[in-house]
């Protein structure tokens, strides 16, 4: 029981990695950008909601939606300020990556600007509190996480699949030119997709500062890394494999840290990266990329 | 009024000068070909047309519209549908997914509707795949597919970029019966062609593209019974 137990720690915090994956994954989709800033999105849904919480004296649900708001509008900006005018230019992909490190690097100073570089510790959002399972013992917050996590990607699923922005989400995705011939405004389309992933990540930012208590300016650089570990073990593109890839690290890191090699927990989450990576190079949901003819 | 003019279209591709001063216009009801070897420019033309590339000179009216102000994704609102070469079907879609983006611009449902049918009456195989991905079709229904999505805009006139490429004869037969009859019921067609031989069976007009500029111009029947037309694009 102890093991599973432990499995289901994994995807508490899992679910997290999930969430922030998806925001990779989309982004990915639809302009074919590694989207390094990604992982501070979370840092800032993290002291948005801090603001809110502590600062401002928010009630739980208003400092939520403000932050989730926040990052969405957010993401929109950077999209349209940092991306837009390149990817309208064609510009090659290094530049789009180089920039986004930059916004990475520019939110990372941005925050340490405002709130100091030291950590700021953050209440209890939710009440916690032990579920047993005959022998089984989870926390109330894990299953939060889980659900949430859940509950977003069939959202999500809706979304892209059923309503006319969704729809055009894939067209652009597939192949902006064509979509702008249906009459389709790729831009805004784009800007929109990054809106929503941004979006995500608050609420994935939400859920690790209920879990973890704590939140600095550079929670998001390994948080990010391995949500993007998460999307491209899971397939880059696809929604199901980044929720799939997000889950697969957080029990691999749980079970490592329970086997007692909570030092090397980095190397086991990379490690099955670059095994996956070997088998199966569209990661595990991967489409197969075909040639167009 | 023509429905179409272009004026003297200037296109580069970096230092390469793809459109050489290109002039042409289409009237209401027609089929006007463009035809040309592979390289002449006639992509580049319906490209600068639709936006995707930008004309650096010239004059590109449509239904008294200057189309190269317009941003590409609002010209299919003016009536102005493309069914682009290599048909460039959303492959990951549904046929039923992929004639919805046709319509993407309507919000009219019930006309919507009567164009499924219509577009499903004209290319029946559409209607018993319409649950199928995109990308599973044979070529020659993702060419149908590709028409029937642009006819969802329901266009005044449709531009149709190499639609024999990659179809056996047979289909590409059909293909062209399928063209004709669109025009027949109203819409205007400007059609560019490597296969000459059939385009201009069933074009009124034709222009003949070679290197950037137009080399001859004049009616179909009277071009496909030129003696340099014969040797160069209809094999003697």
């Amino acid at each position: 029981m102890d093991l599973l137990a432990q499995v289901f720690n994994g995807l508490g915090i899992g679910s997290i990695y999930a969430l922030v994956a998806l925001g990779y994954s989309m982004v990915y989709g639809i302009v074919q950008l590694i989207n390094f800033a990604h992982g501070d999105i979370i840092m800032v849904g993290a002291y948005v909601t801090y603001v809110g919480l502590v600062m401002a004296g928010m009630p739980l649900w208003a400092a939520v939606l403000v932050s989730i708001l926040f990052c969405g509008v957010a993401g929109v900006l950077i999209e349209k300020l940092a991306y837009s005018r390149l990817l309208k230019k064609g510009a090659p992909r290094i530049s789009l990556l180089i920039t986004a490190i930059g916004v990475s690097i520019f939110l990372q100073n941005l925050s340490q600007l405002l709130f100091s570089s030291s950590a700021k510790s953050m209440p209890a959002m939710f009440p916690n509190g032990m579920l047993e399972l005959g022998a089984l013992q989870i926390s109330s917050n894990t299953i939060l996480n889980i659900v949430t996590s859940i509950v977003m990607m069939i959202a999500l699923q809706l979304l892209v699949n059923k309503t006319k922005i969704g729809k055009a989400m894939r067209a652009t995705s597939e192949d902006a030119g064509a979509a702008k011939l249906m009459g389709i405004n790729t831009n805004s389309t784009i800007a929109f997709t990054f809106g929503v992933g941004s979006a995500l990540a608050a609420v994935g930012a939400v859920l690790y500062c209920n879990t973890f208590h704590q939140i600095t300016p550079y929670m998001g650089g390994m948080l990010g890394l391995k949500a993007f570990v998460a999307a491209v073990l899971g397939g880059i593109g696809s929604i199901p494999g980044a929720m799939l890839g997000g889950y697969i690290l957080g029990v691999a890191e749980s079970l490592t840290t329970a086997a007692g090699g909570s030092q090397i927990t980095d190397a086991v989450v990379f490690g099955i990266l670059i095994l996956v990576l070997l088998i199966k190079p569209a990661g595990l949901l991967g489409k197969n990329v075909r040639e167009k003819v | 009024m023509a429905m179409l003019s272009v004026k003297d279209l200037q296109v580069y591709y970096g230092s390469i000068h793809a459109i050489k001063g290109v002039s042409f216009e289409v009237n209401e009801g027609e089929i006007v070909t463009l035809i040309g070897a592979n390289g002449a420019g006639k992509t580049t033309t319906l490209h600068a047309i639709c936006g995707l590339v930008k004309a650096k000179a010239g004059e590109i009216t449509f239904c008294g519209q200057n189309l190269r102000t317009t941003d590409p994704h609002k010209i299919i609102r003016l009536g102005l549908a493309q069914v682009p070469e290599g048909r460039r079907i959303f492959a990951r879609m549904t046929v039923q997914e992929n004639l919805e983006m046709g319509a993407y611009i309507r919000k009219d449902k019930s006309g919507i509707d009567e164009d499924y049918e219509s577009v499903f009456k004209r290319l029946p195989r559409l209607k018993e795949r319409r649950k199928q991905i995109a990308g599973t079709l044979s070529g020659g229904e993702q060419q149908m597919l590709a028409i029937g999505r642009a006819l969802m805009a329901r266009p005044k006139m449709l531009l149709l970029d190499e639609p024999s490429m990659g179809l056996s004869p047979l289909l590409v037969n059909e293909i062209f019966e399928i063209i004709h009859d669109v025009n027949r019921s109203g819409v205007t067609v400007l059609l560019v062609e490597q296969n000459a031989k059939k385009a201009l069976s069933i074009a009124n007009r034709a222009y003949v593209l070679e290197t950037g500029t137009i080399s001859m111009s004049g009616d179909a029947d009277t071009l496909s019974r030129d003696e340099k037309v014969r040797k160069a694009y209809l094999g003697g």
